[in-house]
């Protein structure tokens, strides 16, 4: 990776962050006290690293296959930056050719509104039941809980969502929500929850993979309503994008009469022909396939060919806010293919959960505190050892690590009283600037020789504020003479 | 305000009175001509990524595609089927289609769910991804004729088939709603381990004719 100086500070314009109260863009405890609590997971542990390294192994092979890779990514990064620069622009083609094709276009500011915009048009329908094809933007803004409060049954359609909504638990991974489960722990929630399955299923995957399409099968068929995202909205043809493996976004696109697709604004891209390059950046990086099994793209209504009523939500929800920030508005040219989860050394360990947002791993890390404004996730900037493997497979090179220090310089700045960490850097600058207050602090520190008893390091649980250094690393026990002093016993002055 | 204006006022301030001009984005990644053009070469890459993804491929003299669909059905169904078990695209060409076949009108999608098989043509076959795509012709037929069947099988020529993904893109009409089949539908939720079949047809099976 490249040093990089951090940037100025987020100009302060105002514009509004994600809501507070709705959705899924904030945990509830720090990252280090959620962190602490997943490593003590054997199994989650185990589960997350072999997923990983599995899909570390295809990516690398896949990416490796072709040779202008290199090009391909820096196409993606220019597409994605130009874009952005005329954000206003295509969205207004985007609304254009979609109304023109028959499509109807909404504009939600926020989670809320767009928790009731789709609301009302499901009710609209009259349908009581919705299929969902796997989208992020809807799991951000907690839609699946707004359609519930109402009375609507809601069916998750791709098998990891699956897993995560029977198992009321949360996603953990972006591409494969359900990715802390191993193959016996989905067996035992598929046996608990779903009606009529065998009795005698086992926990091989394609079994279980069996058992979902049999309970969502009737589903696809009676289904009057679907909602989706989308990977990419088309501005110069109107067309959207959804990228899929298991048929169920084709199905959800397919069947129904009435589809509303949900997506963020970052999500357009100019035109048709850039396509080509993010469909073959996307797959490669995300499952490790030279093309996903399914790839459907439309533009508003065709006459006897798949729903009849087309509604795009266009989300902003903290996006614009985000795009002030000319360091961290990088975050908004993500493809969601989550390649940086799989290689990042902290994701491995404590898995999604510990981020306490849908977007987990280091995109998370610079994406959640920018759409929640930094005070509403302000560990996770801090959640990463800036190694710099992310950076390096993001199929759009984002520089992840440049923003995560943007975000920690900006962090800090925002402190209104300084903290025990830099109070204590202070005083250590302070007494390396004097000879003799340096050499009284290094005959002090023997002191913490009293808590080692004997062994190399000091124990994790020194009282605070020093414990906020110990408790996760290992603070060595200060010896018992400094170099000068055994030099000048030694060798003399 | 409504909320359109409020989010492209937003937008606006966003980015500055003086934005910078978005740069040119540079293309110097493969496009037409990178690939095989030979015809042999190309048509070895195609099988070789479909096969990949563990469909199969049957290929066939132009003048032999009406034995190789059935062939495929054989393959497919496993043997004995019925002409009415296999539904094909409305403009599938007459001399493919096999005998006494049902042909796809506009009953309502979900009873295409019936059929155990269903036949189309594509619009383009992208060699180096092992990727078909079909595009809502009367010759692919609508979305669902190629989804609610458990078996697809595509009839390809060599005409339709091109090198990579940007000459694959060039061909098809964005305004069309298309369908990009990459092998049968699979998925990776359990574990990351792949397993073919899932709620799209669970076999595919691709008749390369030329």
């Amino acid at each position: 990776m490249t040093a990089t100086v951090p940037g100025p500070a987020r100009t302060f314009l105002g514009l509004p962050t994600a809501p507070r109260g709705v959705g899924h863009l904030r945990g509830d405890e720090s990252f280090p006290d959620a962190a602490r609590t997943a490593l003590r997971d054997g199994q989650l542990r185990a589960n997350l690293g072999h997923a990983t390294s599995t899909i570390r192994g295809k990516r690398a092979r896949v990416v490796a296959e072709l040779p202008d890779w290199a090009e391909l990514r820096e196409a993606g990064r220019a597409l994605k930056a130009a874009t952005m620069a005329r954000l206003d622009d295509h969205l207004e083609e985007l609304e254009r050719q979609v109304t023109a094709r028959g499509g109807t276009v909404h504009w939600a500011r926020d989670a809320n509104e767009a928790n009731e915009i789709v609301t009302r048009l499901v009710l609209a329908t009259g349908a009581s039941e919705v299929v969902k094809v796997k989208s992020m933007a809807t799991q951000e803004i907690g839609l699946n809980e707004a359609l519930e409060a109402v009375g609507l049954d809601v069916f998750e359609t791709d098998l990891a969502e699956l897993i995560v909504q029977l198992g009321e638990d949360k996603p953990s991974h972006i591409l494969v929500p359900a990715i802390h489960k191993n193959r016996a722990e989905i067996r035992e929630i598929f046996a608990r929850t779903i009606p009529g399955v065998d009795p005698g299923l086992t926990d091989e995957p394609r079994q279980l993979a069996m058992a979902a399409r049999a309970h969502l099968r009737e589903r696809f068929l009676r289904a009057r309503v679907a909602v989706s995202g989308a990977n990419f909205g088309i501005a110069e043809t109107g067309t959207l994008t959804v990228v899929e493996s298991e048929g169920n976004g084709r199905m959800c696109l397919t069947l129904p009469e009435t589809l509303i697709t949900v997506m963020g604004i970052e999500k357009v891209v100019p035109t048709w022909r850039d396509l080509e390059v993010f469909l073959q950046l996307l797959p490669r990086s995300s499952t490790g396939e030279r093309m996903n099994p399914y790839t459907s793209t439309w533009a508003g209504v065709t006459p006897g060919d798949g729903p009849q009523e087309f509604h795009l939500v266009l989300l902003d929800n903290g996006r614009t806010a985000v795009l002030a920030d000319e360091v961290g508005r990088e975050a908004l040219h993500c493809i969601r293919c989550s390649a940086c989860l799989n290689v990042c050394p902290v994701y491995e360990r404590t898995g999604g959960h510990a981020y306490g947002s849908v977007y987990p791993g280091p995109i998370g890390a610079v994406l959640s505190p920018q759409l929640t404004g930094v005070e509403d996730n302000a560990s996770l900037p801090y959640a990463s050892s800036l190694c710099g493997a992310c950076y390096e497979v993001c199929p759009v090179a984002i520089d992840i690590p440049s923003i995560l220090v943007h975000l920690r310089s900006e962090h800090v700045e925002a402190q209104e009283k300084p903290n025990a960490e830099a109070l204590a850097f202070r005083g250590l600058a302070r007494a390396m600037s004097n000879p003799r207050l340096w050499h009284l602090a290094q005959r002090a520190s023997r002191l913490g020789r009293l808590f080692a008893r004997g062994r190399p390091t000091l124990p994790n649980a020194l009282p605070p504020p020093i414990s906020g250094w110990t408790r996760s690393r290992d603070l060595p026990t200060p010896p018992t003479s400094t170099f000068v002093e055994s030099w000048t016993r030694e060798h003399g002055r | 305000m409504s909320a359109r204006d409020d989010v492209l006022s937003r937008i606006r301030q966003a980015l500055g009175p003086d934005r910078t001009a978005p740069a040119e984005v540079a293309r110097s990644y493969r496009g037409a001509g990178a690939h095989p053009a030979t015809g042999a070469a190309l048509m070895d890459l195609l099988v070789d990524r479909v096969e990949d993804y563990r469909a199969t491929v049957l290929r066939c003299s132009p003048g032999d595609v009406a034995a190789t669909v059935r062939a495929a059905l054989d393959q497919g169904l496993g043997g004995g089927w019925a002409a009415g078990d296999v539904v094909v695209a409305p403009g599938l060409a007459q001399e493919w289609r096999p005998e006494g076949c049902d042909v796809d009108d506009d009953r309502p999608a979900v009873q295409l769910a019936d059929r155990a098989a269903s036949v189309t043509a594509v619009a383009v076959a992208i060699a180096e991804t092992g990727t078909l795509v079909l595009d809502g012709s009367p010759a692919c037929g609508r979305r669902a004729l190629s989804l609610l069947p458990d078996c697809l099988v595509c009839v390809v020529t060599a005409d339709q088939v091109v090198g990579g993904v940007p000459e694959g893109l060039a061909r098809l009409d964005p305004l069309r709603p298309l369908t990009m089949v990459s092998g049968p539908s699979a998925t990776s939720d359990i574990e990351l381990e792949r397993v073919e079949g899932v709620h799209g047809p669970r076999t595919l099976m691709v008749v390369l004719a030329g």
